[in-house]
């Protein structure tokens, strides 16, 4: 009887494993259109409370992937589908919820102001190798950036050094929380992160003259811009599609810009 | 028909649980060969082990500046926890008086027993600073700053095991080694170590493949530069930092993905080894006592 019981009792254990997932809707990628979604979410499932949704981060690949697997709602995407991906999910849709700008950020210590898109590219290049050369103080330049298939640094790769390689001995974090870090403990440092990441504690260095803000963002007056996705798989519908569309009205777009980034419409 | 017999039924219910782990492990073995093994099809496998250049874009995948940063790691990690633990073990099997035991092993016991991501949190703020002001570097994060979190993180591994072979050695040796006129350090050093010797040298063998599997703690001090690493103070990354840095961001099925599987292939092999030859010791040594 005894050795009945245990059996019965480690059935009910394997058994309490297999537990099935209720969330209604998953939205999974981009770790920057995370802090979004998240907020949205949670703002949404208050008016709708029978919805639960579940977000996930992983990065903007991991989002597309898996939406176009099927296994979630809706992919979250800092970057445009590459070839590669519209080829393996034909049917992705991809909605612009949002404007995201790159700041090139340094230590608050650091007296770099302004520089040329140029000099960024010859900074990371490795070409710069102290901040003298720039007219800063007399540091070695520490480069900090973010992990191979990043959107953030697949943005930083395209629009500021083009063909040009970053230097083999840049610094690599997985998160741009990571590198606003190590940007505010090491006055060495010089790194990128999304606008929605600045605060007191890094520096952002202006380009061209023209600081990472709104209106030279929607002047095009400064260069590191991109649009954020919410991709579905098909014409986004049911809950996908009421989700979206909270996060396009005026309600969604005022959590846009208090998440740091910028509005699609002014 | 037999008749019901618990005995039985509760030997093969227990039986099929212990085959269990066996069954995962070696779905898991054939998880990673079926999705790294392919790989090489493209890559040569020369070309993967002692190429230096780690390009996913441009599909060149050389992983040799990750296995040396890794090994790097692992003895940098070694060098300082093995003096560190041994001389712990000594104390504590010969030397500490009942009370101080009871406050050490414990203690010990909760080293093992901390996440690693509250390691690499530590070692961030406090170490990776620490090595920055001393050795006047650009960064302090380095191979350096990773060996000494890891080796905090694997001293209780050889602490208990080195002090469980230690103790294992028959009273014995110790009476006849005091008879003898030998003093404490003598027979500690001259009779007690020789004879635990395989014991010790197993804990730090299982040491090693906890510092070479170690990933959340390292990629967080190491900085992760795919660079060759020169030496103890400049930036690296080992097998795993860069499996967890990149495996978000690569197409399933893809030769990048194919890659960090054989990343991992590297040191999961290695560990493989390690354990074997570390329970082979472990069980030589209970034997000679007996």
């Amino acid at each position: 009887m005894k050795s009945l019981v245990c059996f019965v009792i480690a059935l009910t254990l394997f058994g309490g494993c297999v537990g099935k997932d209720s969330k209604d809707l998953i939205i999974s990628g981009s770790t920057t259109v995370q802090p979004i979604v998240t907020r949205a979410s949670e703002t949404y499932s208050t008016e709708h409370p029978s919805v639960r949704i579940g977000v996930e981060g992983g990065g903007s690949g991991t989002g597309i992937n898996m939406v176009a697997e099927g296994s979630v709602g809706i992919g979250a995407s800092s970057r445009e589908l590459t070839a590669q991906e519209k080829t393996k999910g034909p049917d992705l849709v991809t909605t612009t919820v949002a404007i995201d700008c790159i700041a090139i950020v340094v230590n608050p210590s650091n007296t770099i102001k302004d520089l040329t898109l140029q000099q960024v590219r010859d900074i990371f290049s490795g070409k710069i190798k102290n901040y003298k050369e720039v007219g800063g103080p007399d540091r070695p330049i520490v480069l900090v950036e973010r992990e191979d298939g990043s959107g953030t640094r697949s943005m930083f790769e395209s629009m500021v050094m083009g063909k040009t390689d970053v230097s083999d001995g840049a610094l690599q974090k997985p998160a741009s929380g990571a590198i606003r870090f190590t940007v505010a403990g090491n006055e060495n440092a010089i790194g990128y992160v999304g606008i929605g990441y600045l605060d007191d504690s890094i520096k952002a260095i202006s380009l061209n003259g023209s600081s990472p803000d709104e209106e030279n963002v929607r002047n095009k007056r400064y260069p590191l811009s991109r649009n954020l996705y919410l991709i579905t798989k098909r014409q986004p519908q049911g809950i996908s599609k009421d989700f979206i569309d909270y996060i396009l009205s005026p309600e969604g777009q005022d959590i846009v810009k208090h998440e740091g980034f910028i509005k699609i419409k002014p | 028909m037999g008749r019901f017999e618990p005995e039985k039924m509760v030997g093969r219910v227990l039986m099929l649980f212990s085959i269990t782990a066996v069954v995962v492990l070696l779905l898991i073995m054939l998880f990673i060969f079926n999705a790294g093994l392919p790989l090489f099809t493209k890559v040569g496998v020369l070309d993967f082990l002692f190429g230096t250049r780690w390009v996913p874009s441009k599909d060149v995948y050389g992983a040799f500046q990750f296995i040396v940063a890794a090994f790097m790691v692992t003895f940098g990690a070694l060098l300082i926890a093995v003096p560190l633990g041994l001389s712990c073990a000594i104390f504590l099997s010969e030397i500490a008086p009942r009370w101080a035991k009871n406050i050490v092993r414990p203690a010990i016991e909760l080293l093992a027993g901390i996440p690693s991501i509250i390691y690499g949190v530590f070692a961030l703020v406090i170490i990776v600073n620490a090595a920055h002001i001393t050795f006047n570097l650009a960064t302090g994060e380095t191979i350096l700053a990773a060996s000494i979190i890891l080796s905090i993180m694997v001293l209780p591994i050889i602490i208990s095991i080195s002090q469980d072979a230690i103790e294992a050695v028959p009273r014995l040796y110790r009476e006849g080694s005091y008879a003898m006129g030998a003093t404490d350090w003598q027979t500690i050093h001259r009779v007690l170590l020789p004879a635990a010797s395989q014991g010790i040298v197993a804990g730090v063998i299982l040491g090693m493949g906890r510092a070479i599997g170690e990933t959340m703690a390292v990629v967080l001090v190491i900085g992760n530069v795919e660079k060759f690493p020169t030496g103890f103070l400049v930036p690296g990354e080992t097998l795993t930092s860069a499996i967890l840095l990149e495996m978000g961001e690569a197409v399933v099925n893809s030769l990048h993905y194919r890659a960090l599987f054989c990343l991992g292939i590297v040191p999961f092999v290695f560990v493989l080894v390690l354990s074997v030859l570390s329970s082979r010791l472990i069980s030589r040594n209970h034997e000679r006592f007996e």
